[in-house]
């Protein structure tokens, strides 16, 4: 009985503890509570409002592009796609053979569309088919009845209305690669597209605009329950740039079928109103995506399509170089406007013989005379007596062998050499015949169309320093251009000298001369040998240029600018291969000036 | 009528007034409160519906009620009488559940009734605390602090516990061993003997390890660390957690969950429910909750203790520990503070065993309370 009693003690002792500590476990659990809901409850309440917010960007439409008359070079086009959400159809197979029947799907697009429906939820929108025109979509509402599920979508894509003639300038948008960087969350947007050549890549960031937010609340499995909150974008800066459709398009009609380069500019601002490369390419289809095929084309094309001739092609500048060599020589006092020498065709140094293009001599001739004829004897002998480096000098105040740095990518920088660099490249001294051959713009030195419209407008304009450039300046606009420094005089005879090239008896470009109101132009032409000739062609006969095969021709340059007595334009024509620069180069920048002339006279208010 | 059970032990059964009027009600409003609350909180799962589970809840709920009273009415010495034959029948249908079982949820523990689908293991919940209570009632503190008279509840204990383990359902047999620990413990069994085994299973834990499924060790690892499985088996507790503390102390209201109504929240409607209640009235209607039961469990307590015969002490006891163990273990496992088990919280979470099982208990804990003056022998 006394262990009875006990039994029932120790039950009630320890069934209190029991009890107790049961209270006290679930006492516990508030401090816990405390610690979620109030402790930690912001750091909770971000995670959450993380679960349930998906905020997706709201891609701002792309600035447009503009000539400097405001004729749009690059645009935004209304482009519709039709998608198909699965759980909104009855049946999948039904509504695609539907739609099939309205527009032909192929073979692939079919496949991508199983694969797409089989990795996505069912209420996720998938593509059917894109870049439809308003036509194709407007027949595809027609016929909702039949499509449960499918629906349109409307979107913009780059549109480039000029089609190739701007590829090389403007440029083309195309989709983001891992080697962009990633520094704007537009980019991470599916399908976006940013700048990749051109103004397009120059004013990337100008034209890209600023993204919007779209916050909408989503379940876990994340489909869209409501819209939160919508922030609406900032649309891209619209360009105006001081290109010119007309004379671009001018440029491109000249160029035909050639490859080669032209550039125009207002020897005054700077401004670029023509910047032609040919051949180009549709940047619409850069946008769009390319096919392997398209790509293929392109990329085999002889005449290299891709490549940007205005800025990346580098050529001899052969004749067109004269006129720094003769500046060069004016300026440092070793001749004056009445220097002459004799050209018999031919001058020896040591056991070499280099000739002028003309085999039986100019005979004498001044500055003047020796630019118009384009003498080589003469401007060897300058060359020889003044020295590279003297002429390198006066080459790079033209702003020959520097990048212009106008902004259009792989732009080379050319070359103008020294003794110094002749020492540093080759570890020899420099030779007199180098010299020589420098004189008339051949051996090591190359220049760009740029460099060469760059040098044509500073001569032009009496040597200010312009650069160029592709921002439309505003009439009033003054760019403060710096003189260089270089004695007007000598300036005179050089641009007396270009003017006979065009317009006095026997000068080279005189089949390109024009007369429109009494505005004529002074230019320089220029043909530069692809491969040297030898001394058994000499003797055998030179092949007529059309004789040779495409690859082997000389290239054909011409610089040039007009009005000659009050300059405003001012070209440089590259034509590779073209021949000559009196018959094929010259003929383009004459038609080029003369547009110009023309339409700055219709431009202009009749007073 | 008061009178008759306040003056000292009868024998003779209640009248059935006297068992009407020995109810007490306070307590069955307590669990009225919170099935009701249950119900409203599987109202808000469905997003604002009666359907699917507010409705039957309410009607399972009513079923349990019914048994609970029928249960209330009942002569406490039934019990004592029963209690093996209970036992034996419920180990009995346990193993039929071994053999025939209806394979659910990735584990045997269904057997098919035709009406209701019927989990032995909930019943054995119920059956082994009367078991142990009636072993315990009839030994003397002698045979219980002696080893050879701890061997024959032992192997009540060991028996069910080790099929339930094998269904494979281990927080049920957690909760079996728990219950029966506490039991253990209430009847006076030396604190060293736990000290044994404890130890013992600390250092069988790692061939313990080697048998549990891999679903289980995953629990047990994500428990450790939810981090280390962000979107699988860690999900549903790094989800809690977030809509527990999103809730705030006031919560955001009824039918406004986002974590719950969006679908981040798992099971929001049977083991994640009380996660879903804090979210929606935050700290305060989590505290309520866990006030109600704190009362349910020293109301148990203090009728359990109220009882002058040692069996009805004892199985109040037990049956108290076995409805702690379930508020305990799903509470603290939504918090974070114990791996995900799958325990749900009685008349809150949706699903009729528990609610009939839970029900029961409360209905003998009433008996017990009405019958406290009841003379009980040892047999």
């Amino acid at each position: 009985m006394n262990r009875d009693n006990d039994k029932g003690k120790v039950l009630i002792l320890r069934s209190l503890v029991l009890g107790g500590a049961q209270l006290f476990f679930l006492f516990l659990l508030v401090f816990r509570l405390y610690y979620l809901q109030v402790y930690q409850a912001d750091k909770y309440k971000t995670l959450a409002d993380e679960n349930r917010i998906s905020t997706r960007l709201l891609v701002p439409p792309r600035g447009i592009i503009y000539d400097r008359h405001e004729n749009m070079l690059a645009g935004n086009e209304q482009n519709f796609q039709a998608l198909m959400v699965a759980e909104q159809t009855t049946d999948v197979d039904e509504t695609l053979s539907a739609f099939k029947k309205i527009m032909p799907l192929s073979e692939d697009e079919e496949k991508r569309i199983r694969k797409d429906l089989k990795r996505n939820r069912s209420f996720v929108p998938i593509k059917i088919k894109d870049n439809l025109s308003w036509e194709e979509a407007t027949k595809i509402l027609l016929n909702s009845p039949d499509l449960p599920g499918v629906f349109i979508d409307e979107g913009l894509s780059r549109y480039y209305p000029y089609g190739n003639i701007f590829a090389h300038v403007v440029g083309y948008v195309a989709a983001v690669d891992e080697r962009d960087v990633k520094d704007d969350p537009l980019l991470e947007v599916p399908g976006f597209k940013i700048g990749k050549s051109g103004i397009e890549r120059l004013y990337d960031k100008n034209l890209r605009g600023k993204a919007g937010n779209l916050k909408l609340e989503v379940n876990a499995l994340g489909r869209v329950m409501k819209e939160i909150e919508r922030v609406d974008g900032i649309a891209g800066e619209r360009i105006d740039l001081s290109l010119d459709v007309r004379l671009q398009q001018k440029a491109y009609e000249l160029l035909g079928e050639e490859s080669g380069a032209v550039v125009m500019m207002n020897v005054n601002t700077g401004e670029v109103l023509a910047f032609a490369s040919a051949p180009a390419f549709d940047p619409n289809m850069f946008a769009n995506g390319l096919s392997v095929e398209e790509w293929e084309t392109i990329n085999t094309n002889e005449r290299n399509p891709l490549l940007n001739k205005t800025v990346a092609g580098l050529y001899s500048p052969g004749s067109t170089f004269k006129m720094i060599v003769g500046l060069a020589a004016l300026e440092s006092g070793t001749i004056n406007k009445q220097s002459r020498s004799f050209c018999a065709g031919k001058m020896t140094l040591g056991n070499h013989t280099f000739h002028c293009w003309k085999d039986w001599g100019h005979g004498y001739l001044d500055m003047v005379e020796a630019l118009q004829h384009s003498c080589d004897i003469f401007f060897y002998e300058v060359a020889q007596n003044l020295g590279i480096n003297k002429i390198a000098d006066m080459a790079r105040r033209f702003g020959l062998g520097e990048k212009t740095n106008i902004g259009i990518e792989n732009e080379k920088s050319g070359l103008i050499p020294d003794t110094e660099w002749k020492i540093k490249r080759f570890g020899e001294p420099w030779q007199q015949g180098e010299n020589v051959i420098s004189g008339i713009g051949q051996g090591y030195i190359l220049t760009t169309p740029i460099q060469l419209a760059t040098m044509v407008s500073r001569i032009a304009n009496g040597g200010y320093k312009i650069n160029p450039t592709f921002k439309k300046l505003d009439k009033n606009e003054k760019i403060g251009a710096e003189n260089m420094g270089l004695s007007r005089q000598n300036i005179e005879i050089v641009k007396q000298g270009m003017f006979d090239v065009v317009n006095a008896q026997g000068g080279t470009a005189m089949m390109a001369k024009f007369d429109f109101n009494g505005q004529k132009m002074a230019g320089k032409t220029g043909t530069t040998q692809v491969r040297r000739i030898s001394m058994k062609e000499r003797e055998t006969g030179v092949l007529e240029q059309d004789e040779t095969p495409w690859k082997y021709r000389n290239h054909a340059l011409f610089v040039a600018y007009a009005p000659h007595d009050n300059p405003k334009y001012g070209v440089a024509v590259v034509v590779e291969h073209g021949g000559s620069g009196s018959s094929v180069a010259a003929p383009i920048g004459g038609k080029m000036l003369l547009e110009a002339l023309k339409l700055d006279a219709t431009d202009k208010p009749v007073d | 009528m008061y009178k008759a059970y306040e003056t000292g032990f009868r024998s003779q059964s209640l009248s059935f007034s006297e068992r009407f009027w020995g109810i007490s009600f306070s307590y069955v409003l307590l669990i009225v409160i919170l099935a009701a609350i249950g119900i409203v909180m599987l109202y808000s799962a469905a997003n604002g519906s009666w359907h699917p589970w507010a409705i039957r809840q309410a009607m399972r709920f009513g079923m349990g009620i019914a048994i609970m009273f029928v249960m209330a009415f009942m002569d406490v010495r039934i019990f004592l009488r029963y209690a093996y034959l209970f036992y034996f029948g419920v180990l009995l249908l346990l193993i039929a559940v071994e053999v025939c079982g209806h394979v659910g949820m990735g584990a045997q523990r269904w057997i098919n009734l035709g009406f209701i689908k019927l989990q032995p293991s909930e019943l054995m919940k119920i059956a082994l605390v009367l078991a142990l209570a009636r072993y315990f009632n009839s030994t003397t503190l002698q045979s219980i602090e002696s080893f050879k008279g701890i061997i024959p509840p032992l192997l009540l204990v060991i028996v069910p516990v080790s099929l339930v383990l094998i269904q494979p359902d281990l927080g049920t047999a957690l909760m079996l061993l728990f219950s029966a620990s506490a039991i253990f413990f209430v009847v006076g069994v030396q604190l060293w003997k736990f000290g044994i085994v404890i130890l013992g299973g600390i250092i069988s834990m790692p061939i313990a390890w080697h048998f549990l499924h891999t679903y289980q060790k995953n629990r047990v690892l994500t428990f450790l660390d939810p981090e280390r499985d962000p979107l699988g088996a860690g999900y549903h507790i790094i989800q809690s957690k977030i809509a527990l503390g999103s809730g705030g102390v006031f919560g955001k209201g009824f039918l406004n969950g986002t974590q719950s109504h969006l679908n981040f929240l798992p099971e929001k409607h049977t083991d994640f429910i009380f996660t879903m209640l804090s979210e929606e009235f935050g700290m305060i209607g989590a505290v309520f909750v866990i006030l109600i039961n704190f009362l349910i469990i020293a109301y148990s307590f203090v009728f359990a203790l109220r009882s002058s015969s040692y069996f009805g002490k004892l199985m109040a006891i037990g049956l108290t520990t076995n409805y702690f163990l379930y508020v305990i273990i799903n509470i603290a496992m939504v918090l974070g503070l114990l791996p995900v088990v799958g325990i749900p919280l009685p008349l809150i979470s949706y699903g009729g065993t528990v609610i009939i099982s839970v029900m029961t208990g409360f209905g003998i804990i009433l008996a017990v309370n009405t019958n406290r003056n009841i003379n009980i022998g040892k047999d």
